[in-house]
């Protein structure tokens, strides 16, 4: 039925490089929900890197580079989602600084992070996903407080408190159970660069990290940036305690849909 | 850099209960958010006409008997300050904290022209005595158990051994430092604000020990930074709002008092310090640093201060701000490096009162004044050139692939080494995405 094909929105994934070479399972995650969901997925091979790592450590030019090539990739897409809020963020946040473009401005509103495209794009939050498990979430603080896909516990004013986006889609996981976890939005402590130029205390913060997700009782912890969950999963691995990281697109891929 | 264990979590501990009680404080005030947008706009509004305010304030200031001085950097305002103990033969001196005077060296410089000078304030004091900088900025003892004070005091102030009540150490405390005030030949203070429509200066502590200072000897030297003008009485009610609350978690600080020129038969001299600070107002992308009110809140958030502590930075204000206004006001080639020492997870940012945009400003800073060794610079642009062409990642991550089971374990010289101090790479999945997509994309075709 080509009317309704015409209807399924379009959807280009943006896969990050460090998730192309090191968790390729969390992109191919991300187009199973997608494709659940009713979108058209493609993935253009030809991208490689937003440039985040450069803008974070200060390299601008290798970051203008990289933006300008990213926002060529991708001007011609309706919708770019990608698993990574920090990438996202990136694009966002940074890209209008570096390049001042029409164009750096229009792919800024119309990439999203997996989790934020379903719920407020696709207006679901029940992707019929089954995980029966414990779960805690990490919320990665460029996704919790430059993407505001949850409310950070610093903001006062007395606005109900919303649900973020990413705990609405795991509430809606059948046979799901969310454990609460002190200092919920506090940094893992991976923070990019941080982690190699100051590996002790990037090691301290993800250890307390670690220590208050073994707490909550979680098996599993999940959340929106492969990065921080590597860090915890490469803390976990040296320690010998605390959840397995997995990430959001893996859990709401799992399970037999709808 | 404080050491694992103990020590570290009671620090961690101490700290972040300040944040908590913020966010208390800030709950129950049902205009907070309203308020931190308020202050964000006066203070830019001040930093913009500061010229007139400075203006405006030595007017005012000189009009109610105040003698007002102005220092270019560190040096002259330790000379300044200097002279004027010096000339009236002041030997002894209680100062209040000032985080300005810690950031001129200003105790060391009279220290060693033979005038004593006493920190009147309590965690001041005690780090004085321990002959150690403070840590934080408005909690100077905090990475200090009872049990280290109570040692200290009892070499120092003959308090009996083995003494960890906070109550007897704060008495014995008070009874030493009762004494200094009463002997003291001047006082040195700082200020949280200065008014330019009144030539007040505004001074907010929980002890009481600047109004004693101010009280008591015949000369009171008050120290300043240009950036605490404020235009008029009503912004600082919108100020001290925020400061206590954000500081502490406390409605307003136990001392408050408003100082408007010197009393009867004594002498009111103000000092107002540049060291740095017109260079960075001239600096649109970094100017807005300038708005801090120094309430801590930035420090008792990251996660980064509270592991490390204050004394981790070499600066004489650590955390967040202190990362922002190290390039600007500092001179040493470590205290420029200071932006790379954060995790940008933006909380500082999200706490500030006067929505200072703490952690942008440190990616600002790292792209303009970080220094960054040859190493450094080839690799980024290394790793730039692989990332530019499809072809060249796709090569790198063949070699990287390659490359993995060699990273992973640790020897010396290998690049992956920090991460492997504390870490375990993951295991390489072996085949990227995009092979993958490739091999679905070629599964579901005909």
């Amino acid at each position: 039925m080509p009317e309704l094909a015409a209807q399924r929105p379009s959807v280009a994934l943006f896969i990050p490089c460090y998730v192309d070479q090191l968790a390729p399972e969390v992109g191919l995650a991300t187009a199973t929900v997608l494709e659940r969901l009713g979108c058209e997925v493609g993935f253009d091979a030809g991208q490689t890197c937003c440039g985040q790592p450069f803008v974070t450590s200060g390299a601008r030019r290798e970051a203008v580079r990289l933006a300008r090539a990213h926002v060529e990739r991708f001007a011609g897409a309706d919708a770019v989602v990608c698993p990574s809020a920090s990438c996202v963020a990136t694009v966002r946040r940074r890209y209008a600084d570096l390049i001042g473009e029409a164009r750096a401005w229009r792919l800024a509103s119309r990439t999203f992070e997996l989790g934020e495209f379903i719920v407020s794009r696709l207006g679901t939050s029940d992707v019929g996903a089954c995980f029966p498990h414990r779960v805690a979430l990490l919320e990665s603080c460029h996704g919790l407080r430059e993407l505001e896909l949850g409310r950070a516990s610093e903001r006062l004013d007395p606005e109900p408190s919303r649900i973020g986006v990413t705990e609405t889609l795991l509430r809606g996981v059948s046979g799901l159970e969310l454990r609460p976890v002190s200092r919920r939005d506090e940094c893992c402590g991976f923070g990019g660069a941080f982690s190699f130029g100051f590996p002790e205390l990037s090691a301290r913060i993800g250890r307390d990290k670690l220590r208050a997700l073994s707490e909550s009782g979680a098996e599993y912890v999940t959340g929106t940036d492969v990065s921080c969950l590597l860090h915890l999963e490469g803390l976990r691995a040296r320690e010998g305690f605390g959840p397995r990281a997995i990430h959001l697109a893996e859990i709401l891929a799992s399970g037999a849909g709808r | 850099m404080l050491p694992d264990g103990e020590r570290r979590s009671a620090h961690d501990a101490a700290v972040f209960n300040l944040r908590e009680k913020r966010d208390q404080a800030g709950r129950a005030e049902p205009d907070f958010e309203r308020l931190r947008e308020h202050a964000r706009a006066l203070k830019a509004h001040a930093l913009d006409h500061l010229d007139l305010l400075l203006e405006r304030f030595e007017e005012n200031a000189s009009r109610a008997g105040a003698v007002v001085h102005w220092a270019e950097d560190a040096p002259a305002l330790n000379r300044i300050v200097h002279q004027l103990l010096e000339s009236r033969g002041a030997r002894r001196v209680v100062k209040s904290k000032s985080m300005l005077t810690e950031e001129c060296g200003l105790n060391p410089y009279l220290e060693s022209r033979g005038v004593e000078v006493v920190d009147t304030d309590l965690g001041e004091r005690i780090v004085q005595l321990a002959s150690e900088p403070p840590s934080h900025i408005i909690m100077p003892a905090i990475h200090r158990s009872r049990e280290d004070i109570g040692a200290l005091f009892h070499r120092e102030l003959d308090v009996p051994p083995g003494e960890t009540d906070p109550v007897r150490l704060t008495e014995a405390a008070r009874r030493h430092l009762r004494s200094c005030f009463l002997g003291a030949d001047a006082a040195i203070t700082g200020a949280n604000f200065a008014v330019a429509e009144s030539g007040t200066l505004v001074v907010v502590t929980n002890e009481g020990n600047a109004d004693l200072g101010m009280s008591l000897p015949g000369l009171h030297v008050a120290c300043l930074g240009l950036e605490k003008l404020i235009p008029g009485l009503a912004d600082l009610a919108v100020l001290l709002r925020l400061l206590a609350r954000s500081a502490t978690g406390q409605p307003i600080s136990v001392y408050t008092s408003l100082v408007n020129g010197p009393r009867p038969g004594a002498e009111l001299h103000i000092v107002l310090v540049d060291n740095g600070r017109t260079r960075l107002l001239a600096d649109e992308r970094h100017r807005r640093a300038l708005g801090c009110i120094r309430c801590g809140a930035c420090l008792n958030t990251c996660p980064v201060y509270r592991r490390a502590g204050g004394h981790a930075y070499g600066f004489a204000i650590p955390g967040p701000i202190g990362l922002v206004l190290a390039p600007a006001l500092g001179g040493t080639e470590e205290q420029r490096g200071l932006p790379l020492a954060s995790t940008l997870c933006g909380s500082c940012t999200a706490v500030c009162p006067v929505k200072i945009d703490l952690h942008e400003q440190l990616i600002s800073w790292r792209a303009s004044d970080v220094p960054r060794g040859l190493r450094e610079r080839l690799l980024s642009r290394f790793a730039a050139a692989c990332l530019s062409s499809p072809a060249l990642y796709a090569l790198a991550g063949l070699a990287l692939r390659a490359a993995w089971p060699v990273l992973s374990r640790r020897w010396p010289g290998n690049p992956a080494g920090p991460w492997l101090a504390s870490r375990e790479l993951p295991t390489h999945p072996g085949a990227s995405f995009r092979a993958r997509w490739r091999d679905r994309v070629r599964g579901a075709g005909p």
